[in-house]
């Protein structure tokens, strides 16, 4: 008897809170939520910061390499937004009452996930473009309706992102503009990395909808607007044009532009590879996941210290208040 | 025992003029840290002029689960507002 | 002073800063933080930002039609006027911020005097660059505190680092012939005048942190005169790579 009355109300309690965000009104951390609402935006929202902080290395790569001054100021520039961005969604999944220690260690320990694409190599300057070009391109088609997102924390975040981003896709296509009006080496160059990032571009923007397991209420929450084939359609549609202009060739043999629905048709992405790549046999997981573990463990000393100095502090001014 | 670095709060006033606004949060050891923290994590695009910083713990939050009594008796007290009160259309000055 | 003299001065000035700016940018995304790694990141920009404004003022005194790239890509190792102690490697986080604090003082005291410089360049540059290097100098040395003074360990590590990296804080106080000829002209800095204020200040600093002055006598020298530690050639083959493999190219 007691049992049932706790799940009618129980029961209440969600379509309270599922009215409220039908009617647009936020969800703040202290709020009342059902467990799945709060276990379901640690997940996504951590995974979001994951892909911020493991997106840094393999651009990190290349700021020591850079190949002009202004050049490795703005790199160095996004890449420490990257930083930042991070932070911001560590800090907003953090009001869900999880610790950001918590949340490297399930990334460090290989349980959380993070952005796939960030598991390839970069492998020439041109890559530096491309990743800017396509890849901040997909995640700005992925990022910008999440500024309107249920979660407070969340949304605020995400405006604070997308503002900052904007620069990002810019200086990516600048270097690949740069390129393909340079020398047959640099076109080449720029081609080749057009070839080795388009599909792992697309695959970014998540498996098929068949093949995708939360759609339906991610879309309640509005922690998606549209469904991942709607994403790569949009993006496919905004970036071949852009790939004309530069006079790169996408490399797709099914690619064209169809009258009848306004927009391309595109070739079989290899989902084998993207799921290999997402189970950790990409090229660079091992890597990528060891700098980061790397930087905290090698960091411990040095947050410890600072640790004990501010409790000496706080102890001195203790002291000397008797 | 492991302590991590606490949490902060970052307000930031734009402008002069402006009240400081709730911009984030980040971790530092201690307070001085926090405020440099929040200068190189939130204002990296001379978004600020001054910033607090406050130790997320020292914040006293209400609760949402009070927020009827908390903030609904204000709700029918209209008298609080102009339109409240009626006056011929033609009075200048009010 | 002729005007490879002025040209030389500046080398010996901005060459800390991109070597340096490098050195930082090798850490973005590797700090104890992210914000650590941030804070870092900024001073890495500013420093690379100096260097932007000394070099392009180079390509404008140059005689031949060059860019701050290629004065700052374009030239062999001895030809690189930075002091010894910029090109230290990232270590530990106690050599980073040792390596930090030690040339941000020196940095600091430099700037402030340049700032009174006959020349109007020197002038907009150093007073730009005051700004940020007193809060690179606030940065480290509080980070210096922390270090010495909170942990057995970190006290350790930041002795261990100061102590390494002492026997390059001399070499700050060289002056070359160019220097001199630069600083008798007004335009220049006698850095001589501010030795002993730097080491009082540093000194004062260490003593705060509980750290030991180490006791050396003698000191390492060269990177002024373009010979350097072991080190700068790798630094250089990373940071050129791009120059040298692909000449006279748009980036």
């Amino acid at each position: 008897m007691e049992n049932m009355k706790e799940k009618e109300q129980m029961k209440s309690l969600e379509d309270i809170f599922e009215a409220k965000i039908a009617r647009d009104e936020k969800i703040e951390p202290k709020d009342w939520m059902p467990e799945k609402y709060r276990k379901t935006h640690i997940r996504q929202i951590s995974q979001h910061a994951h892909s911020e902080i493991v997106g840094m290395l393999p651009e990190g790569n290349w700021i020591t390499r850079a190949p002009s001054l202004r050049r490795k100021v703005a790199l160095l520039a996004k890449v420490q937004d990257e930083a930042g961005h991070g932070l911001y969604l560590y800090s907003a999944c953090e009001t869900l009452g999880i610790s950001r220690e918590e949340l490297y260690h399930q990334l460090h320990s290989g349980k959380a996930k993070y952005s796939s694409i960030f598991n390839y190599p970069t492998l020439t300057w041109a890559d530096i473009g491309a990743i800017g070009w396509l890849v901040d391109g997909a995640a700005i088609i992925n990022q910008v309706p999440l500024c309107s997102t249920s979660f407070g924390p969340y949304a605020r975040a995400m405006v604070r992102v997308c503002k900052e981003e904007s620069f990002h896709q810019r200086q990516g296509y600048e270097i690949m503009m740069t390129l393909c009006n340079g020398t047959q080496e640099q076109k080449d160059m720029a081609q080749d990395a057009l070839n080795r990032w388009w599909w792992p571009s697309l695959m970014m923007l998540g498996p098929t909808d068949d093949e995708s397991t939360h759609t339906e209420q991610s879309m309640k929450w509005k922690l998606k607007r549209k469904t991942n084939d709607e994403l790569r359609q949009q993006f496919i549609d905004q970036t071949v044009p852009q790939a004309d202009i530069l006079g790169l060739k996408v490399p797709d043999e099914d690619l064209k532009y169809n009258n009848e629905t306004g927009h391309y048709d595109f070739g079989e992405i290899d989902w084998e590879e993207f799921w290999q790549v997402v189970k950790g046999h990409g090229m660079c997981n091992k890597e990528r996941i060891s700098a980061r573990k790397n930087a905290w463990d090698k960091g411990e000393w040095v947050r410890d210290a600072a640790i004990a100095y501010a409790d000496k502090q706080t102890e001195k001014e203790v002291k000397e208040a008797v | 025992m492991k302590k991590n670095w606490p949490l902060w709060e970052v307000f930031v006033r734009s402008k002069n003029g402006l009240e400081h606004r709730h911009f984030g949060s980040l971790h530092a050891p201690d307070a001085d840290m926090a405020l440099k923290n929040a200068r190189d994590v939130y204002t990296r695009r001379s978004e600020g002029v001054s910033i607090w910083v406050v130790e997320s713990k020292n914040i006293k939050a209400s609760n949402p689960d009070e927020n009827g009594e908390m903030f609904e008796p204000a709700a029918d007290k209209a008298y609080r507002h102009p339109t409240f009160y009626e006056l011929p259309d033609d009075i200048e000055h009010m | 002073m002729t005007n490879e003299n002025l040209i030389q001065y500046i080398y010996g000035i901005a060459d800390n800063s991109l070597i340096l700016g490098q050195r930082i940018s090798e850490l973005c995304g590797h700090g104890p933080t992210l914000e650590t790694d941030i804070a870092m990141t900024n001073m890495a920009l500013d420093l690379l930002g100096q260097t932007r404004s000394y070099y392009q003022y180079v390509a404008e005194l140059s005689s031949k039609d060059i860019t701050e790239d290629d004065v700052a890509f374009l030239r062999t190792e001895r030809e690189y006027k930075n002091v010894l102690l910029v090109e230290q490697p990232n270590t530990d986080f106690a050599y980073i911020i040792v390596r930090q604090y030690f040339f941000d003082v020196f940095h600091f005291m430099l700037l402030k005097e340049l700032e009174n410089s006959k020349n109007v360049n020197f002038q907009a540059i150093a007073k730009k660059s005051l700004k940020e290097v007193s809060y690179h100098k606030r940065f480290s040395g509080d980070w210096l505190k922390r270090l010495g003074d909170g942990t057995e360990e970190s006290k350790q590590k930041a002795q261990k680092a100061v102590d390494d990296l002492w026997v390059y804080t001399d070499e700050l106080f060289h002056m070359t012939d160019h220097d001199k000829k630069v600083a008798e002209a007004g335009y220049g800095v006698d850095v001589t005048i501010f030795k002993t204020a730097y080491y009082e200040t540093i000194t004062a600093l260490l003593k705060e942190a509980t750290l030991n002055i180490p006791d050396v006598k003698y000191f390492q020298k060269g990177g002024k005169n373009g010979i350097h530690t072991e080190h700068m050639g790798f630094i250089l083959s990373d940071m050129q790579y791009m120059q040298r493999t692909y000449p006279d190219m748009k980036w």
